[in-house]
């Protein structure tokens, strides 16, 4: 599939931002983010900023940017249609609590407990809706599976808990709840992933140009000329292919870059304090950048489908 | 409405190709461009068409495949395919502003132009590659099933086919209701042993491949050998040794 920069920097950073979110309003309902205005402040406003850079950046590949809101209409079927309806629903109880917990924060009646669930719960199923626009695709074996929807809300958990230790970290000392939160986060996804590539590398879609054609039993299929002699829409689009060996090598990238180095650097936080442990943390989080945005890259890049049957492609 | 139809579609209709007849003349293509280029979903746009890179959108396109055997050797199949206007069409599910839609009255899988945002998800989710993006309007496009052809009051009777049907010049595509075990079509799939491609994706297609016929061998009098004897020897006619010695010259 072709990995377009918009929809790359749209899932990434929106997964973030979610994360952190979702990470804001838990860490101040449960009494365990740091104290302070500043703080906080930043943190609502980097995941607000975040989220609506993604969203917006989401538009940009659309035919009709200015038609986009016709796509909170058809939630009763459409994963992509529930994914705009949360997003949009998110920012109200979100909104409300980071309000609450910024301006009124000694006014704490039940009710803003409440909103701040909902608010969590939201960027969860948010998150999740996103996840599921790819892992509802049958055509696109490598994404209708199970480990879809686990590594998008795993990676959200993950680059949150990044971004909020490097924020956290220009305001104080780290919080060592968060840090043990991102390091089992790390850790975690680093086992999705690497089991997602195990998966990924011994399965086969059930079709194949025999059944793609119907012309199995008499023999096996093979492209002798494809329909034109330029590169189609449908080529572009999904016969995105890329070298197993630059594939090979972008995994190592990712591995190292959105995982290995990360964990290292937040251990590292864990136990030196002042300056060094705000310098590692925010090293972490720049790395993971780079690493996450090839992780996503590469989803997109080493999914094939369907489509590439009807133009040479062996298996999909 | 991008759900499916509440009760499914019981007129489907749709096309029958048989890949036995087919010899891969792409006429089909041209005239379903041709007819289109001015029909519902107008125009079906070129970029660069005398250029080095010519694009362009296409709803039916003729793949040629090469079926290899070890046993009976290998065979050409001229394989045209356009939307198969599925009964579970997850180009229509999956579509986020309800401009892609399934018709109740006959199972036709059309795309509303003035709704469309352009998010390209229907074509991620067509498993068979039958969405064809217009990057100069910014909408999804698709087959039709000349939806403005085959009830247009304006043609006679006899015309109101598919432009695809109409122009194949061996008879290799029917059109008819696939929902009707009576139909002709309905027969003809019945009776050639029609089949859905890529039944594992579950979209239910209408439309319906014809499998190409067993090749034939010389010992069922068939063999390109025996047709080309020579029809005459010497103890023919002056006339036609001539023939002959023209038509073999
Ligand atoms: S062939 Fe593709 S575009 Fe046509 S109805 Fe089926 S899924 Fe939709
Ligand atoms: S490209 Fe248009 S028709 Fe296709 S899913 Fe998006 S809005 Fe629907
Ligand atoms: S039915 Fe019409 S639109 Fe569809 S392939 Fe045939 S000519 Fe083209």
């Amino acid at each position: 599939m072709h990995p377009a920069k918009s929809v790359i920097f749209f899932t990434t950073a929106s997964g973030a931002g979610y994360g952190l979110l979702f990470l804001l309003i838990a860490g101040d309902l449960l009494g365990l983010a740091p104290g302070g205005f500043w703080p906080a402040f930043t943190g609502y406003a980097v995941s607000y900023a975040l989220i609506t850079g993604g969203l917006l950046s989401s538009t940009f590949h659309l035919g009709h940017p200015e038609r986009a809101w016709r796509a909170l209409t058809q939630w009763r079927s459409s994963w992509l249609s529930r994914e705009g309806v949360m997003a949009v629903l998110t920012f109200l109880p979100t909104g409300l609590y980071a309000l609450h917990q910024l301006f009124f924060p000694e006014r704490m009646p039940g009710i803003t407990g409440v909103i701040g669930v909902i608010g969590a719960i939201c960027c969860i199923v948010t998150v999740y809706c996103t996840a599921m626009i790819y892992a509802s695709l049958k055509p696109v074996h490598a994404w209708s599976n199970r480990f879809v929807p686990a590594g998008y809300l795993l990676l959200s958990l993950m680059t949150g808990a990044l971004v909020l230790n490097a924020l956290f970290a220009l305001f104080g000392p780290p919080s060592p709840v968060f840090l043990i939160l991102a390091l089992l986060s790390l850790i975690a996804a680093l086992v999705w992933k690497i089991s997602y590539w195990r998966f990924l590398d011994g399965t086969k879609s059930l079709s194949t140009p025999e059944s793609a054609t119907g012309l199995g039993e008499f023999g096996r299929v093979k492209l002798f000329e494809a329909p034109h002699t330029e590169a189609n829409y449908l080529m572009k689009e999904m016969g995105f292919q890329i070298a197993r060996k630059h594939a090979m090598k972008l995994r190592r990238i990712t591995l190292t870059l959105a995982f290995v180095l990360p964990l290292l650097l937040t251990l590292l936080a864990l136990f030196v304090g002042g300056s060094l442990a705000a310098a590692a943390l925010i090293l972490a989080l720049l790395n993971a950048a780079i690493g996450i945005v090839t992780e996503r890259w590469l989803f997109f890049a080493e999914a094939r489908h369907t489509v590439g049957l009807y133009y040479g492609a062996a298996h999909a | 409405m991008t759900s499916l139809p509440k009760n499914p579609p019981k007129k489907k209709l749709g096309l029958v190709i048989d890949l036995d007849i087919c010899v891969g003349c792409h006429a089909c293509a041209v005239n379903c461009k041709e007819w289109n280029t001015g029909g519902h979903s107008a125009p079906l746009t070129d970029s660069d068409p005398y250029g080095a890179d010519p694009t362009g959108v296409w709803f039916n396109r003729i793949h040629s495949f090469e079926v290899e055997n070890d046993q009976t050797g290998g065979r050409t199949v001229h394989f045209p395919k356009s939307c198969l206007h599925c009964d579970d069409a997850p180009c229509v599910t999956v579509c986020p502003t309800g401009a892609s839609y399934k018709r109740e009255e006959d199972g036709i899988v059309l795309v509303n132009a003035d709704h469309c945002i352009g998010c390209k998800l229907c074509s991620w989710a067509c498993p068979y590659g039958a969405r064809e993006y217009d990057e100069d309007a910014g909408v999804m496009k698709k087959c039709t099933l000349c939806v403005d052809k085959i009830y247009n009051p304006n043609l006679p009777e006899e015309s109101r086919v598919p432009a695809c049907v109409s122009t194949c010049p061996v008879g290799a595509r029917s059109f008819g209701d696939l929902g009707d075990p009576e139909s002709d079509v309905s027969r003809l799939v019945a009776k050639r042993g029609g089949y859905d491609l890529m039944p594992e994706q579950d979209c239910k297609p209408t439309n319906k491949y014809l499998p190409p016929r067993p090749k034939r061998t010389g010992a069922e009098g068939g063999s390109a050998a025996a047709r080309l004897t020579p029809v005459a020897d010497s103890s023919a006619g002056v006339l036609a040794r001539w023939v002959d010695k023209f038509l073999s010259a």
